[in-house]
């Protein structure tokens, strides 16, 4: 047995046995239960998507890591005070992209792509987003918009939904699942699943990059394939009720087996347009791929940091502006590709920050932790222009500004009219959806 | 890149090897969760492999026989600190520190000037130089990345660099914010000073350190504009934690920091822009400065708890965050342990090496619920698996890239909060990362994406065994024993599905021991989830 210089052996079949756990116990991974009929599908005729089916509705989720600065988003230009409390930062009207049907209102400079979209009808704009009592801290307040509960100490609303799907239960209750009705578990490309996928049976996938979703000793010595095999896929066995750090890889563990050969093959299509180079442009471009190769996933989360610009942020342009043009480039490229497959009637997108910045700008150049902010929401199905009126530059909390909106009425409205799911289940409260889709 | 030598010291003089077998007794039946000193009947194999890996990055066997042999008292002084082991003390001139100066005034001038008659020429030169700065930097930090993974590698006293991992998370500072490389260097060197030393002298010196000044910006918050972010970190992360302080005594204790910037490698201390005015923090009120600011913070009780509570989740057993969990919502045993370790910290005005002491020699330590429970962070797993099996390191840039994708770029945590650690180091995709960077250690099959072929080091594991073969001669040859003892050596048990799937690699290899055979053993115990663990 030389294991320095094998050749490389044929891959295994895909699955190894998979296809009989689907009625195994429950700790077996959500993706077992439905995925053997779509896997099978890749595999016998290749990728395919199903253009025009919209009764499989996606969310894919942007998250703004670090605080995104509102203000210098959607820029109230009809306001002083706006120009007032920024006279260095501060967007010139001239260089606002001003947005028809909202009066005084428009986007940054760099968000030229943005502007298109809009004005092709495929983005609103929700206004003065927050929640009572906001929280400045990052991690606090993220996690407060992960949970979509103000003591942030509970599931991820999305993970929550996921299981309300498939398992018939949400916050706070306790059901038995049903595996025909299992539904595939949220992928977030990243590094580390976030908070708001995680539920309490339903744990997302994520991975940076699809290349590195293998193990890389099947190629060393072929004697090591089945006995790797069989030490990954213990997990299978089971050990319900039982939640040890030991349990939770050995889950992990086969989850990834499932999840390697699927994802790898979706994502090595080429686009069919090009994306930016950036990283939100890398990261859309692979969610695009999965969906055109019709992965019954449900849910997508993709995230843009270094939104935090205590210092130095720049105006029309500068760092937040280049920020600002990778989100609404990505954005553009991300619904072009949707639209050449077919599928954009089909995937909703969601943009929030864990909150907005000062009104004021502070000594260094830069924005402090603030409130409210503005959500996008992007896709054809949205009803195109700006929900709510923008928060008074005047009338202020501490030099911050008074929320309008509460975030969780706009989950609540896209758990109903999108994701067509019990808003109240999966929030634990009732939230008045805000009407952000056309024909809801 | 040319290997680096592995220099690990085991402990000077080993004692006699015990005449035990290699394989361990059972665990202790009873599960304590008293702070007293664990007998030295108590203490064997696994207690000691135990004290290796969660002081240090592991152990190899003969380390862990010899701790074993010393018995609990010896083995804590020496893993506290490793007697004549050399203190090593980086030289200041590693780096370069001028990568990234500030320029000069007749710089700043020269610039202006161009700036002032237009010469595009001019002004494309200093922007290009910047770049070049930038560059050369960039590439500076990498240099500063592999020197630390290195030091960890190769030290004779793992337990400073696996404290000053602590405080890098702790104290969590990042080059992508701040952009000097030199300067989180010197906040690597400020770490390793008071590594085991005194917490009080490390917050004093931390709001005086440049990379944590420009990371949270207090290098330009001044008189009437305060920036609030050092002052809520050092209360809501470094000290106190959330609910010991008002938002008020953030505002004000901004007030305190006013003016406390650097210039080059320097603390100022900026007159000018502080507010030397009045203020009150914490029910105090007093014309106070940084170092008051300071002061006050540490005469409140919420330091010692949350500093031991940090440390025992790092050490010990993993605890949900402050403000998911509060101190009364924990476990009674643990919450004992926890006024235990507090007492002992404050009582010894925070010095961190009685608190650690305390801990180590804890029945409670060693429970076996905080034994083999802990998720290794990519840093462990990885210098734990070069020094505890003596792999090559093979490439150090491989190694670091490595870290990068398994969640831990050293240097680059992801917030000023550090790394979550824990399960969220483990998902689907960095299972595979950490199974792959294993892989190449033991054979040099580089991950995907690097030049494909295989390196030509060598790795003999053949003396992992000689522990093996004294306790219990020609038990080296058995492939079913060697099975069982690389079992316990590496995920201190050995399942049975385990043992069987790597004799059925023996039988179909050909049923001798052989170095191969050794490394295919560890091929599939380092990819199976329990290795994860330590």
């Amino acid at each position: 047995m030389d294991l320095h210089n094998s050749p490389a052996f044929t891959r295994r079949k895909f699955l190894y046995g998979g296809l009989t756990l689907a009625s195994t116990a429950w700790t077996i991974p959500a993706f077992l239960g439905s995925s053997a009929d779509v896997m099978a599908g890749m595999l016998g005729q290749g990728l395919s998507s199903t253009p025009g089916v919209d009764d499989n509705r996606i969310l894919v989720v942007v998250q703004l890591g670090g605080g995104n600065d509102g203000l210098n988003t959607v820029i109230p230009y009809g306001m002083d005070a706006y120009y007032k409390a920024r006279s260095g930062i501060g967007i010139k009207q001239t260089e606002v992209l001003k947005l028809t049907e909202a009066d005084g209102i428009g986007l940054h400079t760099r968000m030229t792509a943005l502007k298109e979209l809009y004005d092709n009808g495929l983005v609103s704009i929700v206004q003065g987003v927050g929640y009572p009592n906001p929280d400045r801290s990052h991690f606090k307040s993220m996690d407060i918009w992960q949970t979509a509960e103000r003591d942030a100490t509970g599931d991820g609303w999305l993970g929550r939904y996921v299981d309300s799907e498939c398992c018939g239960y949400g916050k706070g209750e306790s059901g038995k699942p049903e595996p025909a009705k299992a539904v595939e578990p949220p992928i977030a490309i990243g590094r580390t699943a976030p908070l708001a996928l995680q539920g309490r049976s339903s744990k997302p996938v994520s991975f940076e990059s699809a290349e590195l979703f293998r193990w890389s000793g099947e190629d060393i010595h072929e004697a090591l394939r089945e006995p790797y095999h069989a030490l990954n896929r213990r997990g299978q066995d089971g050990s319900a009720g039982s939640d040890t750090n030991a349990d939770f890889l050995m889950r992990t563990a086969l989850d990834a087996q499932i999840s390697s050969d699927k994802i790898r093959k979706a994502v090595a299509q080429k686009s069919l347009v090009p994306y930016p180079g950036n990283e939100l442009g890398r990261q859309l471009q692979m969610v695009g791929a999965m969906i055109r190769a019709d992965l019954k996933t449900r849910v997508y989360y993709v995230t843009l940091g270094g939104f935090d610009t205590h210092a130095g942020q720049g105006g029309a342009q500068g760092r937040h502006g280049n920020l600002l043009a990778n989100f609404a480039d990505s954005i553009k490229a991300f619904y072009a590709d949707l639209k050449a497959q077919g599928n954009d009637q089909r995937v909703l997108t969601m943009s929030f920050s864990e909150f907005g910045r000062r009104v004021a700008q502070n000594a260094s150049g830069g924005t402090d932790h603030g409130t409210a902010a503005p959500m996008f929401l992007f896709g054809p199905m949205v009803r195109r222009g700006v929900i709510g009126s923008h928060p008074s530059l005047t009338d202020l909390d501490q030099g911050d500004l008074k929320y309008l909106i509460d975030f969780r009425s706009v989950y609540a409205g896209i758990l109903e009219q999108w994701l067509q799911a019990d808003s109240k289940k999966v929030l634990g409260a009732t939230y008045k959806p805000v009407v952000a889709i056309r024909n809801g | 890149m040319a290997e680096p030598t592995v220099a690990k010291t085991t402990p000077d003089s080993p004692a006699p090897i015990p005449s035990a077998p290699a394989a361990p007794a059972k665990r202790t039946p009873e599960r304590s969760s008293s702070m007293s000193p664990i007998a030295p009947k108590d203490f064997g194999y696994e207690q000691a492999r135990h004290l290796l890996w969660r002081a240090g990055f592991g152990g190899t066997p003969a380390q862990i026989q010899t701790l074993a042999s010393w018995g609990p008292q010896k083995a804590v002084d020496y893993v506290l600190d490793p007697g004549n082991a050399p203190e090593d003390k980086p030289r200041s001139d590693l780096f370069d520190k001028n990568i990234m100066r500030e320029p000069t005034a007749e710089e700043r001038k020269a610039q202006l000037a161009a700036r002032q008659r237009q010469d595009e020429d001019a002004l494309a030169k200093f922007r290009i130089d910047q770049q070049r700065r930038q560059g050369q930097d960039r590439q500076q930090i990498g240099e500063v990345q592999r020197w630390w993974l290195k030091r960890m590698i190769e030290t004779p006293r793992p337990l400073d660099e696996k404290m000053v991992l602590f405080w890098h998370g702790h104290f969590a500072t990042s080059y992508r914010t701040i952009e000097n490389s030199y300067h989180m260097f010197m906040q690597n060197e400020l770490f390793r000073r008071h590594a085991l030393g005194n917490f009080g002298d490390l917050l004093y010196g931390i709001i005086r350190d440049p990379a944590m000044l420009k990371y949270l910006n207090n290098d330009t918050s001044r008189k009437g504009h305060a920036n609030e972010n050092l002052a809520r970190e050092i209360m809501e992360l470094f000290s106190l934690g959330i609910g010991g302080y008002s938002e008020n005594d953030i505002k004000e204790g901004a007030r305190a920091l006013t003016g406390y910037t650097f210039k080059d490698d320097d603390f100022v201390f900026d007159k000018n822009n502080h507010d030397a005015g009045s203020k009150t923090i914490l029910g105090k009120t007093g014309t106070f400065d940084g170092e008051a600011f300071v002061k006050i913070i540490l005469e409140q009780p919420g330091v010692s708890r949350l500093i031991t509570r940090k440390l025992y989740h790092f050490f010990c057993a993993e605890l949900p965050p402050l403000e998911r969990a509060g101190y009364d919502q924990l476990p009674a045993p643990q919450q004992s342990a926890l006024r235990d370790l507090a007492s002992t910290f404050s009582g010894s005005r925070y010095a961190i090496k009685p608190v650690l002491r305390r801990l180590f020699l804890s029945q409670h330590f060693y429970d076996p619920r905080n034994m083999n429970e802990q998720i290794k962070c990519p840093v462990e797993l990885v210098v734990g698996a070069v020094r505890s099996l003596d792999t090559p390191v093979r490439d150090l840039s491989i190694l670091n890239d490595a870290l990068d994708l398994m969640g831990q770029n050293l240097l680059f945590p992801p917030s000023v909060k550090g790394w979550d650690g824990g399960r969220s180091w483990i998902n689907t995709s960095t299972m595979f990362v950490r199974q792959n960077i294993l892989a190449f250690l033991l054979t040099g099959k580089k991950p995907r994406g690097y030049d494909a072929n295989a390196s030509d080091m060598n790795y003999d594991p053949l003396p992992l065994l000689d522990e093996l073969a004294k306790a219990s001669p020609g038990s080296e040859k058995d492939p079913g024993a060697v099975a069982e003892y690389m079992l316990r050596l590496t995920i201190g048990d050995a399942p049975s599905a385990a043992t069987k799937q790597l004799t059925s690699l023996a039988d179909t290899t050909g049923g001798s021991v052989t170095k191969e055979l050794v490394i295919g053993y560890l091929l599939l115990i380092t990819a199976m989830p329990e290795y994860q663990l330590c």
